[in-house]
């Protein structure tokens, strides 16, 4: 209704109070005289005709709206039902996704404004997720709708030509959404699960507006698959729970299935091979594991270097050794590891320590594998990674 | 000859400006403006949004690329200007992509804040 409202008035913030002042007249309105036909067109017509009063008071009318000016002439007594059908309403809010998620946004703004604009959720529940105050994030919210306005970025769905590339800018904003919800980058907390709810809501609702795209249904599926295993990630007192040591029951099955479908057909979709498409299956293929008795380590692994081809990262190449690790044992790995670090890009993260840990630990080079720990440790910011790591190295000299 | 002459402000200090100040320096552009086109010398001048509003965008490999923010490094000068009428953000960008240098270096797009 909020993506509506904007379309017609041409403003965010006008938008908002105006749905504000027809969700009123509606409390006051629908007890009395009923339910209307079509509640949401009626609620676009109510909130519409508030605006243009509004306007009309502001004394704006004639020089900012022409269009709206005309329509104002017209007596708008008792609202009338407007044809907008469902299709016009989720073209509406895909405009709106596409205006928050606009490039020239930054990514933080681009977050903030879809969680608000497209979610709905309250400004204070967007500066919780970013971890600052609600005065700052108002005031970011409302310097990009300054941007958007005074910039003339578009409300409208992207032509043909820049469709696929805008919509990569979508997928990594609403997969930040996610990743803000699975792990936060400081802090106690380790899983939101309302930020991951809200994306693999968004991830739907793209799903259904744009179907059939490998890249929607990969990060669709991805997302389903990672957020089915949360309950099983944290132990009770708030401790990491890896892979291999999770309770199944815990996970949940139906949503698995639901992945693992969405990953079939992302990847027998047409077109170049989608990263998110990748991803997901390297998640389904562990999320199959309890069934199968077994993880399939050399697919995982085949599945890692197809990706690192797509998306060279140092995270992806870590990811690719420890699966190697699985298939050809912990030296070919140790070799990989080694080479990744001597390369730089990442040589200070706690994972890159960690898993060079693992491997040492395997080849039973003890000393060098502690030193790897403590050095983990070290660079490790969360605390429930770290109170795992703390777990590794006491472990070490019973 | 012609000169592009380049108006650089704090703008913090212009958002500080109370209503008086505010008017005093518009009476003083709108002066200076009729006096150049009395003398003949004047070609055309707009006044620019605030930075918040800017978007830079480069083309490399091929791929046009669209940050956020104005254009920021140091190790390139400004070279030449556009004005271009467009629908919106997202056709400028393409024109600015379209500028031959838009491959080696940025391209700057600001949105000209109408004066009536």
């Amino acid at each position: 209704m909020l993506a509506t409202l904007i379309r017609l008035l041409g403003d965010f913030d006008l938008a908002e109070e105006a749905r504000q002042e027809a969700f009123a007249a509606a409390l006051e309105q629908w007890p009395a005289r009923g339910l209307p036909s079509n509640p949401r067109a009626w609620l676009v017509e109510v909130g519409r005709n508030k605006a243009i009063d509004q306007i009309r008071r502001q004394a704006l009318l004639r020089s900012k709206f022409p269009q709206l000016a005309l329509e104002a002439e017209e007596p708008a007594a008792a609202p009338a039902e407007v044809e907008e059908d469902d299709a016009a309403f989720g073209d509406d809010r895909l405009r709106l996704i596409f205006t928050c998620c606009h490039p020239a946004l930054n990514i933080e703004a681009q977050v903030a404004l879809t969680l608000r604009a497209v979610c709905g959720l309250s400004t204070e529940a967007v500066a919780r997720a970013f971890l600052v105050g609600e005065e700052t994030m108002a005031q970011s919210l409302v310097r990009a709708k300054k941007k958007i306005r005074e910039a003339g970025i578009p409300y409208e769905t992207p032509p043909p030509q820049l469709l696929d590339e805008r919509i990569g800018g979508v997928l990594a904003a609403v997969y930040l959404v996610f990743n803000e919800g699975y792990a936060v980058t400081s802090g106690a907390a380790l899983i939101r699960a309302e930020l991951c709810l809200e994306a693999i809501r968004l991830g739907r609702l793209l799903d259904a507006l744009l179907p059939r795209r490998a890249a929607i249904q990969g990060l669709l599926a991805l997302m389903l698959l990672h957020d089915a295993r949360r309950r099983s990630r944290v132990s009770a007192e708030g401790d990491v729970v890896l892979l291999e040591d999770q309770d199944h029951s815990l996970w949940d099955w139906p949503q698995i299935d639901e992945g693992l479908a969405l990953v079939e057909r992302a990847l027998r979709a047409g077109g170049s091979v989608s990263p998110y498409a990748v991803q997901a299956a390297i998640a389904a293929l562990h999320a199959q594991a309890p069934r199968r008795g077994t993880t399939d380590w050399p697919q995982i692994a085949g599945l890692y270097e197809v990706l690192l081809r797509l998306q060279p990262s140092p995270m992806v190449e870590l990811n690719r050794a420890v699966a190697v690790s699985m298939v050809d044992g912990p030296a070919r790995a140790l070799d990989l590891v080694d080479a990744l670090a001597a390369r730089g890009g990442i040589d200070d993260h706690h994972l890159l320590f960690a898993v060079r840990a693992k491997l040492l630990q395997d080849l039973d080079r003890r000393a060098e594998a502690l030193e790897a720990y403590r050095a983990a440790l070290q660079a490790a910011r969360l605390e429930p990674e770290r109170r795992l790591l703390a777990r590794r190295i006491a472990e070490f000299d019973p | 000859m012609q000169y592009l002459l380049l108006i650089y402000a704090s703008e913090a200090e212009e958002a500080r400006m109370n209503e008086a100040a505010i008017s005093a320096i518009l009476g003083e552009y709108h002066e200076f403006t009729q006096s150049i086109i009395a003398g003949g010398q004047f070609k055309g001048a707009e006044r620019l949004r605030p930075v918040t509003t800017a978007s830079t965008v480069r083309v490399r490999n091929g791929k046009t690329v669209i940050t956020d923010g104005p254009f920021a490094e140091t190790r390139e000068q400004l070279g030449g200007y556009y004005l271009v009428e467009a629908k919106n953000l997202d056709e400028a960008t393409a024109i600015a992509a379209r500028i031959p240098s838009a491959k080696m270096g940025s391209i700057e797009v600001r949105p000209i804040w109408p004066m009536s």
